[in-house]
């Protein structure tokens, strides 16, 4: 096996072993990393930092100090602000940007030892469920379907994080999700995502998309191996206020395997009209590996579930268009050259035409439109109060008992580049339609690769679960992901 | 509720994007498809539904009302398209 291709878990005892070194695995990756351009995955290689971190993490090894995480090499979003390294949302509008400072999350996992191999590609701010909206092109999913050269998504926002993990770039990557911009991806490159409850790690130094909903959280090849990287990127934070006062279990600890005794509900509201068979078989499948292991499966309701996509749509532009009112072309990143005689709105204007690109264009004006004078009520309350009833579907079905939500994590495998070029925006938007309730509510969410469909691509499914419970979920994943025993990888052809 | 050219320009303003003339009309078509798809939640009875606020019930944290951070203005200015003597420079806003 090559060095590239291990799970978190087997480099964390490899390396403590001294079976192997930080150095040669970060060096094992630097070189796929060279040879897999084609894939766009890493838009931002840092080479030098990498080594320089991998040698400080072998110094830990053998000192006998050295975290899960130390000496394993990730990719990190180019969402997240790291100190003297291009950040810059896959935007033209951050063109140049190297942050001061770094995130929290990524100084967590920075602090834990682990070695950062770059900045990964994603959607421009995170807006997209295709990773075509990027300053820095597409990226590639490293698979193919069966015969087929056609380029296809790794799925969005998180698509350079997700094509990274399932090409054997890195061992793991962060990503972050606001509507399934880490589980989508997830499921279309056969990898593990996992969205933690809003509030369980840091948002501070992650770029804002929309505030109420972002999460940042770990990709990996396995749930062991997000179970590992959430333990790091985890804990309170005094610069989030939204960030939650509790304690982190160590959840690699909690993954038993045992799911017998628990409850596990089926909402009927996600059999979609027009769904695939091959998603209804895959979910069926994945309900029968459930009951095999012991758990108790029900059909539960969840109501509104209809509405989450269009309440999705009023809430995250309108948190948008004020997060991103900073990028005026005076503190950071570009600014529009600029006319004879022209003032300060012209200055704006021209800065944020030249910087955004069209779907983040969009996204500002009609969250600007929805809450303009007149229309705040209308659109954005009322957005808010669909969500409220929502989260109550949730708990609802909380109190009643249920342990975990299983859903489809996508309505499709992952489609071709530029396929849905000629769609109007809503219908790229329906790529979100099993996980942006789960923001909405605030949950934890994970997807699970379990199957192939007829093509040859990943097929992934998502379990919900209580807040803060993410260790309970990550053991029901686990227990899934062994029933599913899927061991598919990408032929390489990049 | 549906979106004409001139609505577009306002809204285009609003955000402080530079829309040119002859992208409002596609502009306006958008927001009316993606508006067309919100006009769903009016379906919704939300008859006595506090909007969300949090997902989470929680109370903002508070600290001593101290200085933590500052004195740094380099940093502040390090990624400024345009920064002199230590302030942000941008087009005269007084006349």
């Amino acid at each position: 096996m090559s060095l590239t291709e291990m799970k978190i878990a087997e480099a964390r005892d490899a390396l403590r072993k001294g079976e192997v070194t930080s150095l040669e695995l970060t060096e094992a990756c630097l070189a796929e990393i060279e040879a897999a351009d084609a894939l766009n995955a890493f838009v931002h290689k840092t080479p030098e930092l990498a080594r320089e971190r991998a040698a400080a993490a072998d110094a830990r090894l053998k000192a006998g100090d050295a975290p899960d995480l130390c000496g394993v090499p990730l990719g990190i979003k180019d969402l997240f602000c790291t100190e003297g390294v291009a950040s810059q949302a896959a935007s033209r509008i951050l063109d140049g940007f190297r942050p001061e400072y770094e995130s929290t999350v990524s100084a967590q996992l920075r602090d834990a030892g682990a070695v950062m191999l770059g900045k990964l590609n994603m959607d421009e701010f995170a807006m997209g469920s295709s990773n075509e909206t990027s300053t820095y092109g597409d990226a590639v999913n490293p698979w193919r379907r069966e015969g087929d050269e056609a380029r296809l998504t790794p799925g969005g926002s998180s698509g350079g994080s997700a094509a990274a993990v399932a090409a054997g770039l890195c061992l793991g990557a962060t990503g972050t999700d606001t509507g399934g911009s880490i589980r989508q991806p997830a499921a279309f490159t056969g990898i593990t995502g996992l969205k933690p409850t809003y509030g369980r790690c840091s948002r501070w130094g992650i770029i804002a998309f929309a505030s109420s909903l972002d999460q940042a959280g770990p990709m990996a090849r396995d749930v062991r191996d997000c179970a590992i990287m959430l333990s790091a990127m985890s804990g309170h934070d005094s610069r989030d206020s939204t960030s939650a006062d509790l304690p982190v279990p160590d959840f690699e600890a909690m993954l038993t395997g045992d799911i017998r005794g628990k409850t596990i509900g089926i909402p009927r509201e996600y059999r979609m009209e027009g769904m695939p068979g091959e998603i209804e078989a895959l979910w069926a499948e994945g309900r029968a590996m459930l009951e095999d292991a012991g758990a108790k499966v029900v059909d539960i309701s969840l109501p509104h579930t209809k509405y989450a996509l269009p309440a999705y749509y009023v809430i995250a532009p309108a948190e948008a268009s004020s997060n991103l009112a900073r990028y005026d072309g005076v503190r950071f990143g570009h600014r529009a050259r600029l006319a004879q005689g022209d003032g300060i709105t012209d200055m704006y204007e021209k800065t944020r035409a030249e910087g955004f690109g069209p779907e983040v264009q969009r996204r500002v004006m009609v969250g600007t439109y929805v809450l303009s004078a007149g229309f705040y009520d209308a659109y954005y309350n009322r957005a808010r109060k669909v969500r409220a009833l929502i989260k109550k579907d949730f708990d609802d079905v909380f109190a009643d008992g249920v342990d975990a939500i299983l859903t489809p994590a996508t309505p499709s495998a992952a489609f071709g580049l530029g396929e849905m070029s000629d769609a109007d925006p809503v219908q790229m938007y329906l790529n979100d339609v099993f996980t942006v309730t789960v923001n909405l509510a605030g949950l934890p969410g994970i997807a699970v690769p379990t199957g192939l469909d007829r093509a040859g691509l990943p097929l992934g499914l998502q379990l919900i679960g209580r807040p803060w419970e993410e260790g309970d979920l990550l053991n029901t994943a686990y227990a899934l992901e062994r029933a599913a025993n899927f061991t598919s990888r990408p032929g390489k052809w990049w | 509720m549906s979106i004409d050219t001139e609505t577009a320009r306002k809204v285009a303003h609003l955000a402080r994007i530079r829309v040119e003339d002859d992208a409002l009309p596609a502009l306006a078509r958008e927001f009316n498809d993606i508006l067309g798809f919100i006009e769903q939640l009016q379906e919704v009875d939300v008859e006595g539904v506090e909007p969300m606020v949090s997902v989470t019930p929680m109370r903002l944290k508070r600290r001593e009302d101290v200085v933590t951070d500052g004195d740094q203005q380099a940093r502040v200015l390090a990624n400024a398209p345009d920064a002199r003597e230590g302030f942000f420079a941008v087009p005269k806003v007084v006349e």
